[in-house]
């Protein structure tokens, strides 16, 4: 296809000339995958080919959009209606969501328009219907924003399989995947089930650089409020900066800070994710009408609608991801063609040289992306579950058919078996379920046996499990909603604990009908408040660039002189960590010895490989009384000094201990609860549900015990387990250190090296207590009946 | 401790820590809310197929306590079935085991509103409504004093949700023995109805007496 005369008008009507990769993508007769800067013109260039098509008479839905956010498919609405006014086209668009009316929806079904904008979740419904063939039958094309984000969690998966029903429901499909920049594109393309690459111009190279602050970061922390004044500098300079930081809790107290050194005035909001819809929504309209000068933000902003004015970004503490960091520098995309603007901020020292990796690292547009691994089987379960819903399939074309979606390309028979039974019978050992099938196969097709089923399945759809987070509110009648805690941070509080929430500082009074009810407490300095317990590793790509810094001196002129100095003096006292080398230094410090380990393998993996060595520890009567992990090192203190680290560090020890202890390990009951969600074993919790202190089901932890007791082979427990190889487990990362350690080098020191002293001061500490949480739970009904004077 | 001592209605009585409530004077074993049967239940009405052993689970537990105790008698306390389906649909295995555990001594099955009959023919014991023999046992607080179950009591504590015995004047209150059973916080308005004030007696490793009602933390709020 080519640009016809009537779209060359309208370009030259706007003063614009095509891009190239608009018109390559115009031209492709296969399945594309553009890679493309934000201001490129990427999704203009993702519907023009559908554009021209319809200017044809066509039937139907003709063209499919899917983005990761429901407010992109408003914003592409009205972007879109300009072009189509202004070229007379006849096309019908609309958007369908969660929050589409139930009068629009059902009308959808029955007369679907030229073009429908909708997400994952919302696709995976359409699919269920059993008019899923009627409503996708003469889709043409389909065009997927933002896939770069997607492809990074289990919603891309989702997408994928759905996907995969689309090209057998649409043979002549033409899919477009539109994507910010990656480490990868070809591994994107093949994630998307094969696609041409087409690479947009990716403009000039950032201007990126460390902000210039009067002060120095300091040793330890991850605050960065020594950098405020020198970033409230930087924001009155700028037109609009987005302030990027790496926590929720981190975002709040540094906006604090803002404030309290805000003499100017400026405005500034704040936005992260547990902030109320309303406070949320408040900034990005603030934001979008130019309001503010300033946002602090966490990955909530990471996505979304582009606001043109913004013209620098500031990274407050080190990136932990290459990727992320280019991505988040493209906001500041005011003029496509101009440089964006970028400052980082480092929080500490040890964050000085991480920085420093990762301009290296974005100078040499050298990416980094940790392999997902094969597509997950929760998710293919809900798959089955749903297609079952559409009307009765058959197991071998099925299988097929999921196997063109990329992340299941490689999926066995077996497994696929394994997620069907499980769909079918909940796949025990102990067949109980023989006359209670969810799925039952007759004629030789796989169908519900109940079809009242469907609905349940359906409020199920979707792969994003919540925490289970509770309402903030001000006491009082018709107090006003701050935001949302998690259920777990909520109960460390005790009235009079004081936390961060929405930029005040609150005093913690009570727990009523699951609703956390606060006062304001402005004088008083809040505890710290950690109410998002996950944290971002930093990459193994970047981790790697950190580690080779650090072990090359003749590297280290390009390091700031505090920065060098102190590694010098590291290298005299003790000596630098190097690739291949493992160093761990054994030292005394204020009667406890300790133990560092420099494993560089990211915050996760590091804390993990603290329970498991303290386990070891434990049964070699080395007494350990805690540890802390930070994402280059491990510090173990016990009473006993570690003269031999080999042991500590075997493989088959190490992993016989993973085993043992995800038994009872809280990070893996939140990995099952949310697998056994997405499965469909257990019901999501809706909202509006648990408005009451009654707990309508028993906890998920109660299934996770009783299979692990009853059935240890379970699917969802092997599921479970793979999850843990990742993400908060990160074991797959420990063996990726031993696997690049070609020696351990263990130093006896008399005193805490340089690279150690900066641990000493980190928060964190994980004390080891077996009978602890036993103890502590005496300890409060102890001194609440004395209080009650019933002892 | 694995069990809390104290008096109701004039009889000392033990909260076991496992949620079961033991009579010694009269060696009696209350339990309340067994739920048997109850991921068959949900199977059967096309809900989720859930991990089919919490009858397992619950018998485990309950053999342990009839070991642990050796009792005369031994009352379920109303709900001993998720339904009257479920408890005719129980398994031969789980009947053997159950009739194993009745050998010797005397079972009651007090109706509840999950199991109006309250019976499965293939199991011993008697089935009754209430049972009023020096203390009235019922599946729902009625006009006290009396021991119930029903409302599957919990409590929080140390930030852990744990199911307790709730104890006041008029009204003792069984947590739910059943392995899948779901719980309502003591301070909610229907148990704080029944037991304004009083102590819950937590359930878990060990039995932790904590009071609840009024005067509770009264100086932190």
């Amino acid at each position: 296809m080519t640009l016809p005369p009537a779209f060359q008008d309208w370009f030259a009507r706007q003063g614009w000339q095509p891009h190239p990769h608009q018109l390559d993508l115009l031209a492709a007769t296969g399945d594309s995958l553009l890679i493309a800067p934000t201001g490129g013109g990427k999704t203009l260039a993702g519907f023009l080919p559908s554009l021209v098509a319809l200017t044809a008479p066509h039937r139907g839905m003709h063209t499919l959009y899917v983005s990761p956010l429901k407010a992109l498919t408003a914003d592409i609405a009205r972007n879109l209606s300009r072009p189509v006014a202004d070229l007379g086209l006849d096309i019908r668009i609309e958007d369908r969501t969660g929050d589409t009316k139930a009068g629009q929806r059902a009308r959808q079904r029955v007369d679907p328009p030229d073009i429908l904008l909708t997400t994952p979740e919302s696709l995976a419904l359409m699919l269920s219907y059993e008019q899923a063939p009627a409503i996708f039958g003469g889709l043409r094309r389909v065009v997927l924003d933002e896939l770069h984000a997607l492809a990074e969690n289990k919603r891309g998966d989702q997408l994928m399989l759905a996907l995969s029903r689309l090209r057998a429901l649409a043979p002549d499909l033409q899919v477009t995947g539109l994507s910010a920049t990656v480490e990868d594109p070809s591994r994107l393309a093949r994630f998307m089930g094969g696609a041409t690459v087409i690479h947009a111009d990716p403009g000039p190279d950032p201007d990126i650089a460390m902000l210039a602050t009067a002060k120095a970061p300091p040793w330890a922390g991850a605050g960065g409020h020594y950098a405020v004044s020198d970033v409230l500098e930087a924001v009155a300079q700028a037109t609009t900066t987005i302030i990027f930081i790496n926590t929720r809790a981190q975002a709040e107290l540094f906006f604090q800070a803002l404030w309290a050194a805000n003499d100017a005035n400026l405005p500034i909001g704040l936005h992260h994710g547990s902030l109320s819809r309303e406070a949320r929504a408040r900034t990005e309209a603030a934001m979008a009408a130019g309001e503010l000068r300033a946002v602090v933000a966490t990955g909530s902003l990471d996505l979304g609608i582009d606001w043109g004015a913004v013209d620098l970004v500031i990274q407050v503490g080190a990136p932990r991801n290459v990727k992320r960091l280019v991505q988040r520098i493209g906001r500041a995309n005011h003029r496509y063609n101009a440089p964006s603007r970028a400052r980082i901020v480092p929080a500490s020292r040890f964050e000085v040289i991480e920085c420093v990796a990762a301009l290296q690292a974005v100078r040499e547009r050298d990416l980094d992306g940790d392999d997902r691994g094969p597509g997950p089987l929760d998710v293919l379960c809900q798959h089955i579950l749903l297609t079952a819903c559409a009307g009765p399939f058959d197991a071998d074309a099925l299988f097929a058919e999921v196997r063109t979606a990329g992340p299941y390309a490689h999926l066995t028979r077996a497994d696929f078996d394994a997620c069907l039974e499980f769909a079918a019978t909940g796949g025990y050992a102990l067949r109980a379920y023989d006359r209670w099938q969810r799925l039952m196969e007759r004629d030789g097709l796989w169908r519900l046996r109940d079809p009242r089923a469907a609905r349940n399945l359906r409020m199920n759809i979707g792969t994003i499990v919540e925490a289970e987070m509770l309402k903030v509110r001000f006491r009082g009648r018709g107090g006003a909603p701050l935001g949302e805690v998690e259920e777990g941070f909520a109960a460390t509080l005790a009235p009079g604990d004081t936390f961060l929430i929405g930029g005040q500082t609150v005093r913690y009074d009570t727990l009523r009908e699951m609703v956390v009810e606060v006062t304001k407490q402005p004088s008083k300095e809040p505890r710290i408040a950690t109410f998002s317990g996950m944290k971002l590793a930093t990459s193994t790509q970047l981790s790697h660039r950190v580690l080779a810094l650090i072990g090359d001196p003749a590297a280290h002129a390009g390091l700031p002189a505090d920065a060098r100095d102190w590694l010098a003096l590291q290298a005299r006292v003790s000596t630098l960590p190097r690739p291949g080398t493992l160093l761990t230094e054994a030292f005394p410090h204020q009667g406890r010895w300790h133990l560092a380990v420099y494993g560089f393998a990211g915050r996760n993996a590091l804390q993990t490989l603290g329970l498991l060595m303290t386990r070891l520890m434990e049964e070699a009567g080395l007494a350990p009384l805690g540890f802390l992990a930070t994402d280059y090192a491990l510090l173990i203190w016990s009473l006993d000094p570690v003269t031999d680290p080999a042991p500590l560090l075997d493989r088959e020890g190490l992993r016989e201990g993973l085993g043992d202890w995800l038994a009872s390990n809280a990070v893996m009951k939140r990995s099952f609860r949310n697998v056994a969600t997405i499965a469909g074993l257990i019901q999501r919790n809706l909202p509006g549900a648990r408005k009451s202190g009654r707990q309508a089901t028993f906890s998920s932890d109660i299934l996770y015990d009783t299979l692990r007791k009853y059935d240890p082979d379970h699917l969802m427990l092997r599921i479970t387990a793979a999850e843990a190889s990742r993400g908060l487990v990160d074991f797959g990362r420990i063996e990726e250190m031993l696997d690049r350690t070609d020696r351990l080098d263990h130093r006896m020191l008399e005193r805490v090296s340089p690279l150690a002293a900066p641990l000493m001061l980190e928060l964190g500490r994980v004390p080891i207590a077996g009978q602890g949480r036993e103890r502590m739970a005496e300890a409060e009904a102890a001194a609440m009946m004395a209080e009650a004077g019933l002892s | 401790m694995t069990f809390h001592p104290f008096d109701f209605d004039g009889q000392a009585l033990q909260a076991r820590a496992s949620g079961a409530l033991l009579w010694p004077a009269r060696r009696w074993l209350i339990v309340a809310d067994l739920h048997l049967g109850k991921s068959e239940r949900m199977a059967r009405r096309g809900g989720a197929l859930l991990p089919p052993y919490e009858t397992l689970a619950t018998l485990d537990r309950l053999e342990a306590e009839i070991a642990a105790t050796d009792p005369a008698v031994v009352v379920s306390l109303g709900d001993g079935f998720d339904d009257d389906a479920a408890g005719r649909a129980l398994p031969d295995d789980i009947c053997d085991r159950l009739r194993a555990m009745a050998q010797g001594r005397r079972w009651i099955w007090i109706s509840g509103n999950h199991d109006p009959a309250a019976v499965c023919p293939r199991l011993p014991g008697d089935s009754l409504e209430q049972l009023s023999d020096g203390l009235i046992l019922r599946h729902e607080a009625g006009a006290g004093p009396d021991v119930s179950g029903h409302f599957h009591p919990c409590i929080r504590l140390a930030g852990q949700r744990r199911r307790c015995f709730l104890v006041g004047r008029d009204h003792l209150i069984l947590p739910a023995f059943g392995a899948y059973t779901g719980g309502l916080e003591v301070t909610d308005r229907a148990l704080q109805a029944l037991v304004p004030k009083g102590i819950a007696i937590a359930c878990g490793a060990r039995a932790l007496p904590v009071p609840v009602g009024q005067g509770r933390r009264a100086g932190a709020a």
